[in-house]
């Protein structure tokens, strides 16, 4: 019966309560599509890079070679040695390695000189190797393979020629126009910052640098053509970091302090899954902001609700009345009001799911595409419900203090409202 | 049946009822008053004589401290404010003088409104047809939602609602005042049959004396606090 006055109350008053529900959709719809990429970057961030034990670079912090190894992001402090590296290899935990060389760019996208065993071995999620979408992993010096944002954005195919510049800006003026790579293979989305990466041998780096002296361009007449240098010696002397994985999870500890003491150089091993917790509570200060700003905004919302039932309250006296005269509790009163809430709160969580879902839907396409960004659809997660309860309560809370001024309303003035 | 149907107890009745707001006078004194079933009692009062608190008394909205009112033998002032609102649903029908249905149930759910909140009322929506059909409501009117019916047809409607659980008593505040002269005359003829039907007993509580030509008992206010009795 409460129901069926409650419906039919709200029925009647269904412009206000549309706009009511309309407010409150925005508001519950903002909360959870915010809290839905929460998890999502966070699941996503955290997933940059998986099956990794160690990571080695120069010795810096664990954040910068985290930064620039896995994210593309910043410049390594230094390069490390290769003969060095050869010699970590040959350790006996070590089961794969991966070399990696930084420092040129394509058109503002990183390139990574590295070799086989990146395309072999390189995980991210979970635990999912690197694809081919077309073409072949490089075999050649001259050869490059790009990730798939580089070749979407650019409109790269297989067989074209591309020119790498010196250095990371997306403006270079010293560029390696002598020796075009030609792009063969173009990777399988993978949501991680290696869809946005030129990947090239290490000897393609070597080649495309000899002659060049302390970072600078050679001087005249010393350049080296790209057919001469492949009859050089294209072993690499330095690399930027290289990322190792061991036989047994156990020698992790034992192998990173080994490489950080080593003698023969200043390195730095860091595990990249605590590198990456710790980058990650630096950057989940922000959306727990956020997330404190979508409450306020709900918070807000109610608060607009309830004066708009404190306003329409007078109006409401009578019914009360004969609510009353036909034998209806006071708390009938105050349970009406709050069921009223309940039912529009209910609605609008209702349809802030469809439009949350249907805006996840329309926009994944364009969010995988333009910016590598890969959204579930289902914005449900394990502490959504307890984050509904949370908006059902408070809106419960809020709507006591007009249901609880109507129920005394109704007790002091009894049947004969005074209009 | 309900237990109005033994003629020895008194539908209503008034025992030394003594009501005051906090800090003032006593509004109302009343020592005794006994309405027999069946028996409709016309109370004469000008504004601010304590009518309105009287039949929230009646209708125990406001809990009695001092003396007791008992309607068909059940006291109000040993009943909780929950027992008195049952005994309201079940024992007590009431008419206002003007706006008595929610507008947006239709004519037929606001006379079913007792019912929810009543004990079980036998075949409540025949009655509610039956009663609604002798009023004079056409059937095609059953659906609309209240607010369009005229206000003599929503008092019509009102009168059904207050006789659909067979009470024993029917409080009536002025019902008449929203009408002209043509349809207050149908409209007391009718209310008075009916309640006559129902064997329940009717307090009409007006300010205008015109009225009192359709009752055979009247009492004014300051006859009820010297505690005289309708013969």
């Amino acid at each position: 019966m409460l129901m069926q006055l409650a419906r039919a109350s709200l029925w009647n008053r269904k412009g206000t309560v549309l706009m009511t529900v309309i407010s409150l959709t925005i508001s519950i719809a903002l909360l959870l599509g915010i809290d839905h990429i929460r998890h999502e970057a966070k699941s996503s961030f955290t997933s940059t890079v998986s099956g990794t034990d160690l990571i080695v670079g120069a010795r810096s912090s664990q954040l910068n070679l985290l930064l620039y190894s896995v994210f593309r992001i910043g410049n390594a402090t230094n390069n490390i040695g290769w003969k060095n590296y050869q010699q970590v290899k040959t350790h006996p935990q070590v089961a794969w390695s991966i070399p990696l060389s930084l420092g040129d760019s394509h058109r503002g996208y990183r390139v990574i000189g590295t070799n086989e065993d990146y395309f072999k071995f390189y995980q991210y999620g979970e635990k999912q190797p690197l694809k081919l979408a077309e073409g072949k992993v490089f075999a050649g010096v001259y050869q490059a393979v790009l990730g798939s944002v580089v070749a979407q954005k650019l409109g790269y195919t297989l067989g074209e020629q591309i020119i790498l510049s010196h250095g990371v800006g997306s403006v270079s003026f010293a560029q390696h126009k002598d020796k075009p790579f030609e792009v063969v293979g173009i990777l399988a989305p993978t949501g991680t910052p290696v869809d946005q990466s030129v990947h090239i041998p290490l000897e393609g780096i070597e080649a495309i640098h000899l002659g060049w002296q302390g970072g600078g361009m050679p001087a005249p007449g010393r350049s080296v053509s790209a057919e001469q240098s492949l009859a050089m010696d294209l072993e690499p002397k330095v690399i930027t970091a290289y990322m190792l994985g061991l036989k047994s999870k156990m020698a992790t500890f034992a192998v990173q302090r080994q490489l950080n003491e080593f003698k023969g150089e200043p390195l730095s091993a860091i595990l990249p899954g605590v590198a990456l917790a710790e980058l990650w509570q630096m950057l989940s200060m922000v959306e727990n902001m956020l997330l404190l700003i979508t409450v306020l905004v709900i918070v807000a919302t109610l608060v607009g609700i309830v004066t708009t039932l404190l306003a329409g309250l007078k109006e409401r006296q009578r019914e009360m009345a004969i609510l009353r005269a036909v034998g209806a509790p006071a708390a009938t009163v105050f349970l009406l009001i709050e069921l009223e809430l309940l039912l529009m709160a209910l609605l609008s969580i209702g349809s802030a799911f469809v439009i949350l879902v249907a805006g996840l839907w329309g926009f994944r396409e364009l969010l995988a595409s333009q910016y590598g960004l890969f959204i579930s659809i289902n914005p449900w997660h394990d502490q959504t419900a307890l984050l509904l309860a949370a908006v059902l309560g408070l809106t419960l809370l809020l709507g006591a203090i007009p249901a609880f001024l109507a129920y005394r309303r109704a007790l002091a003035s009894g049947l004969m409202v005074r209009l | 049946m309900s237990a109005h149907t033994d003629l020895k107890i008194p539908a209503l009745e008034l025992k030394s009822l003594v009501f005051s707001w906090p800090g003032q006078a006593a509004l109302l004194d009343i020592p005794q008053l006994k309405l027999e079933q069946g028996q409709h009692l016309f109370i004469y009062g000008s504004s601010g004589s304590g009518k309105t608190t009287l039949l929230n008394l009646l209708a125990g909205i406001y809990p009695c401290k001092y003396g007791d009112i008992l309607i068909a033998g059940q006291s109000m002032a040993a009943s909780s404010a929950a027992k008195r609102d049952q005994l309201r649903a079940s024992s007590i029908g009431v008419v206002f003088q003007q706006l008595n249905l929610i507008p947006y149930l239709s004519v037929l759910q606001n006379v079913l409104l007792v019912s929810a909140f009543a004990k079980k009322i036998p075949q409540a929506e025949q009655r509610a047809r039956y009663l609604l059909q002798k009023l004079g409501l056409e059937q095609q009117l059953w659906q609309a939602p209240a607010n369009q019916l005229s206000v003599g047809q929503q008092q019509r409607v009102a009168i059904a609602r207050a006789l659909l659980s067979q009470p024993a008593l029917l409080i009536a505040d002025e019902p008449t005042s929203a009408l002209d002269h043509k349809h207050r005359d149908g409209f007391m003829q009718l209310m008075l049959a009916e309640a006559e039907l129902c064997g329940t007993t009717v307090v009409f509580v007006s300010h205008d004396p015109a009225l009192r030509s359709y009752f055979k008992f009247e009492l004014d206010m300051e006859q009820l606090h010297k505690g005289v009795q309708p013969c």
